[in-house]
């Protein structure tokens, strides 16, 4: 080729470059599809599509909600802000038409149109299964199955073909609340039969990589770490048809990208920001933000009661006085939390969980408490904290290590990697730490048993035992089920009282889920597990 | 030739088994439990033994490791608990979207940083020698986390120039189907001349994060290097024999000065791999850089493994490599094992 030549193709190669349109980004098609398809982002995706499964992180939690149809499920009441919130006391049916509560069992009848994504349709045997499975698997399913006393599979029983029983172990009120919760979801036993294994009796391989239920929605591709693909399942009976036909879930672990992509309009919903990014995406209005408080959660200080100086009430209570309660509301959460202490001096205490305490910094009481406890100088101590919350706990506890040097109180830091947490707690051996407890089962002794009781289960972190307060989360509980409410309430009152002046840990603020998404959505619901139910959600 | 590949290869082997040896005690001596990680915030203490047992901690190591050893040499790399896959294919799957971004960083690096050295060294003091020690020394100073998170907002969230840093492919789009797992190359197959489109502007903020940050290196090699070969007798005695810039330069200086900036250059690659991580972490590229600080931050043994083992593979075959073409380049040099 000569060169004149060789110059002549490559302008004209340069032209037709500059000639070509830019492809219009959406085709007519492709805008339509846009319109019905949510795209969400998140810091992270699904380990697990199946709750059931070793060690389904909570990304998965969401898939299954999703995906799976319950018995029942949850009405919605207004919540703050007029944002619907689940009612914990009313029950809707979802697979099951209605619902008999008898003395020591409950029935269930089944819808008889429902079917399985494959397009078995759903039988009594699958519901049987399914509730053996949740009970008999271990693990995290198998405890809160236990939550509300569903331990053995006896207690499930076939009536007939369309009709399932559920016994009672013992008159508990959870038990029925315990079976709207995510993990007594509806498997499509026939299928994931033939796909189990002797080594795998239950199928879990099989349901880890797809969905196998009759939910709202099903899983039509899952690329591990960066996307889930979910499509509207049309048969769906469990409730009115979804308007949002497919759903693209990506994970985008940079949070700055993931405000980025809202802002710029192209994904329509996100959650897990930093909250000084929600609060001023609030400030700004381009961007609806719910902020909603987690129902039964509260972040707090929590002080090893088995060694000194924190066996010390009076150290405990100066802890208390201590703290830079609104410094933390400031300057941490950009007041995108409910303070947890602080109440007038008169108030009376509620039976409601959580409610605030008292409690509010003041220096002079903090240092008049510890010089009667014997600590006028002060003493050394480590504050832990868990650094996959680094955002949020990193500040929290330096201000914390500033406020107690005031009183002479020398605290050193010690981040303990996400990983390493849970361990770290199991062992109770930290002196002083923060961490949040929340619980999907929205009553106050379900917390109390769970934090306070002294059979000090993982959440007692502070192995605080107390006869007094086991006699009255006990008390609670059965007053609970025997539906004596008088009991209830003066034994709630007490456990309340007691932890507030024995303060074993210091409540600090009730901790607020928040949703950015574009103005055109529309439907979002609160959930007791705080991830997105895709059902509702509209566009448009 | 191929004896000594042979050779090398041979030499490899030890290595390679040290690595397998270090990175299972390693990942064990980490901190955290894996099991109480995977047993879920609401587990007790029973919930986390019978994690423990399903996973197979409760062995001694060295039954384990034996374990571990044997599934190995049956090409089975374990499961990710993360991802709640087989590492073996996801290594497999997120290996090309990581060489592919590395690779084109590296290219486009390469076609500026080699110019840019040989200008500068052949007009040292000038205006191109300053803009050269300009570029590099910013490019080195920036941390690539901070070079890509500012290219996304000056070029996606300011100017709207880029498409979402949302990984390898517009949401949109479907892949192509996989024959080398290179989506530039894939959609070019596939005739998906919109998705190659794609592909590509999706590449081009990450790859360029790349280049900046190993602008330095080659760029300061290349000029350097040149200096010296520019100053050296053969070069005065080609000049004096009155052949033309050009051919003194490119023939004579250049060839000559390539084998120190070759050198340069797989040390690059091999930091370029490195700073995929964060690259990765802020355009969500589903590479194995992301994945094997996820699996990390979990305690998530079998793709740190896994890891590991694929990054020692390829850092032999690279030093292979480049031995081969000093070979090519520069023919004093000879290979022995």
């Amino acid at each position: 080729m000569k060169r004149r030549d060789f110059l002549k193709s490559v302008s004209g190669l340069a032209a037709a470059g500059a000639m070509t349109p830019a492809p219009a980004i959406w085709s007519a098609a492709k805008a339509d599809a846009r319109s019905e398809t949510l795209l969400i982002v998140s810091e992270g995706g699904p380990n697990n599509l199946d709750i059931h499964g070793v060690g389904t992180n909570v990304p998965g939690y969401e898939v299954s909600w999703n995906c799976y149809d319950r018995l029942i499920s949850h009405e919605m009441k207004s919540g703050p802000g007029g944002v619907p919130y689940y009612d914990r006391d009313k029950f809707k049916p979802e697979l099951a038409e209605d619902m008999n509560v008898g003395d020591m069992s409950v029935t269930f009848k089944l819808k008889k149109n429902a079917k399985f994504h494959d397009g078995t349709p759903v039988a009594a045997k699958d519901v049987k299964w399914s509730l053996d499975r949740a009970v008999s698997v271990g693990g995290f399913p198998t405890f809160q199955m236990s939550a509300g006393s569903l331990t053995r599979p006896e207690q499930f029983v076939i009536v007939d073909d369309n009709t399932v029983r559920v016994d009672f172990a013992k008159k508990d009120r959870l038990t029925i609340p315990d079976l709207a919760v995510i993990v007594p979801c509806i498997v499509n036993s026939e299928l994931v039969k033939k796909n189990a294994s002797e080594k795998d009796p239950w199928g879990l391989e099989y349901t880890k990589q797809q969905t196998a239920g009759s939910g709202a929605y099903k899983v039509a591709k899952w690329t591990a770490g960066t996307e889930v693909i979910m499509e509207r399942n049309d048969e769906w009976v469990g409730g009115p048809l979804p308007k949002i036909r497919r759903v693209i879930w990506r994970t985008v672990p940079q949070a700055g990208n993931r405000r980025a992509l809202l802002e710029r309009g192209d994904a329509d919903i996100s959650y897990e920001l930093p909250y000084r990014d929600f609060q001023e995406m609030k400030a700004n209005g381009k961007l609806d933000v719910v902020s909603l408080p987690f129902s039964n959660g509260i972040q707090y200080i929590g002080m090893n009661v088995t060694k000194p100086p924190f066996d010390n009430p009076k150290v405990r209570q100066a802890m208390a006085y201590a703290m830079p309660y609104q410094k933390i509301m400031d300057a941490v959460l950009f007041g995108l939390a409910n303070p947890m202490f602080g109440a007038p001096a008169g108030k009376a205490t509620e039976v409601a969980w959580p409610q605030p305490t008292k409690y509010m910094t003041d220096m002079a009481k903090a240092k008049a408490l510890l010089t009667e406890a014997g600590y006028a100088d002060g003493f050394e101590t480590t504050i832990s904290f868990d650094l996959g919350f680094a955002g949020v706990n990193e500040p929290l506890c330096v201000l914390v290590q500033e406020s107690l040097a005031q009183l002479g109180i020398k605290t050193t830091i010690n981040k303990v990697p996400g990983a390493n947490w849970r361990t770290e707690l199991n062992k109770k051996e930290m002196p002083l730490y923060t961490n949040v407890f929340s619980g999907w089962l929205d009553y106050p002794e379900y917390f109390f048993y769970w934090c306070y009781h002294g059979n000090n289960s993982v959440f007692n972190t502070m192995s605080y035992k107390s006869p007094e307060m086991d006699k009255l989360i006990d008390g609670a509980r059965t007053a609970a089920a025997t539906g004596d409410m008088s009991a209830y309430d003066t034994d709630v009152k007490g456990f309340v009282d007691l932890a507030f002046s024995d303060i074993p840990r210091i409540p600090l603020y009730q901790p607020f889920v928040n949703v950015a998404m574009q103005k055109n959505i529309s439907g979002y619901q609160y959930w007791f597990h705080r991830r997105l139910d895709y059902r509702t959600l509209a566009k448009g | 030739m191929l004896t000594m590949i042979g050779k090398r290869l041979m030499f490899a082997i030890p290595s390679l088994i040290g690595v397998v040896i270090v990175t299972f005690l390693l990942t064990r001596a980490l901190p955290g439990d894996p099991a109480a990680y995977f047993a879920g915030p609401a587990a007790g203490k029973e919930a986390v033994e019978q994690i423990r047992k399903k996973l197979g901690l409760d062995k001694p190591l060295i039954e384990q490791f034996f374990r571990y050893t044997n599934d190995l040499a049956h090409g089975d790399f374990g499961n990710s608990l993360t991802t709640g896959q087989p590492v073996a294919t996801e290594i497999r799957n997120r290996l090309p979207a990581s060489a592919e971004l590395t690779l084109l960083g590296l290219v486009v690096s390469i076609v500026i940083a080699i110019p840019l050295g040989v200008l500068a060294a052949t007009r040292p003091g000038s205006w191109i020698d300053h803009l050269c020690r300009v570029t590099t020394t910013a490019g080195v100073s920036l941390p690539v986390f901070f070079t890509g998170l500012v290219l996304v907002y000056v070029f996606y969230f300011r100017l709207g120039w880029s498409p979402a840093p949302l990984g390898r492919l517009d949401v949109f789009y479907s892949a192509p189907p996989t024959v080398t797992g290179f989506y530039l190359i894939d959609t070019l197959i596939a005739r998906d001349f919109e998705a190659f489109r794609s592909a590509l502007s999706q590449l081009i903020l990450p790859a360029v994060t790349l280049a900046v940050f190993s602008l330095a290196p080659i760029a300061r090699m290349t000029r350097a290097s040149m200096l010296a070969v520019l100053a050296s007798d053969f070069v005065r005695t080609a000049r004096a024999s009155g052949l033309s810039p050009g051919t003194v330069i490119v023939t004579y200086a250049f060839r000559n000065a390539m084998l120190p900036v070759i050198t340069t250059l797989s040390m690059v690659f091999s930091f370029l791999l490195g700073a995929n991580v964060l690259v990765e972490k802020v355009f969500a590229w589903p590479g194995i850089g992301s994945y094997a600080v996820e699996a990390l931050i979990s305690s998530d043994f079998a793709p740190v493994q896994g890891f590991v083992l694929t990054m020692a593979v390829m850092y032999v075959l690279l030093n292979l490599m480049i031995d081969i073409l000093y070979g090519v380049i520069d023919p004093r040099v000879r290979l022995e094992g």
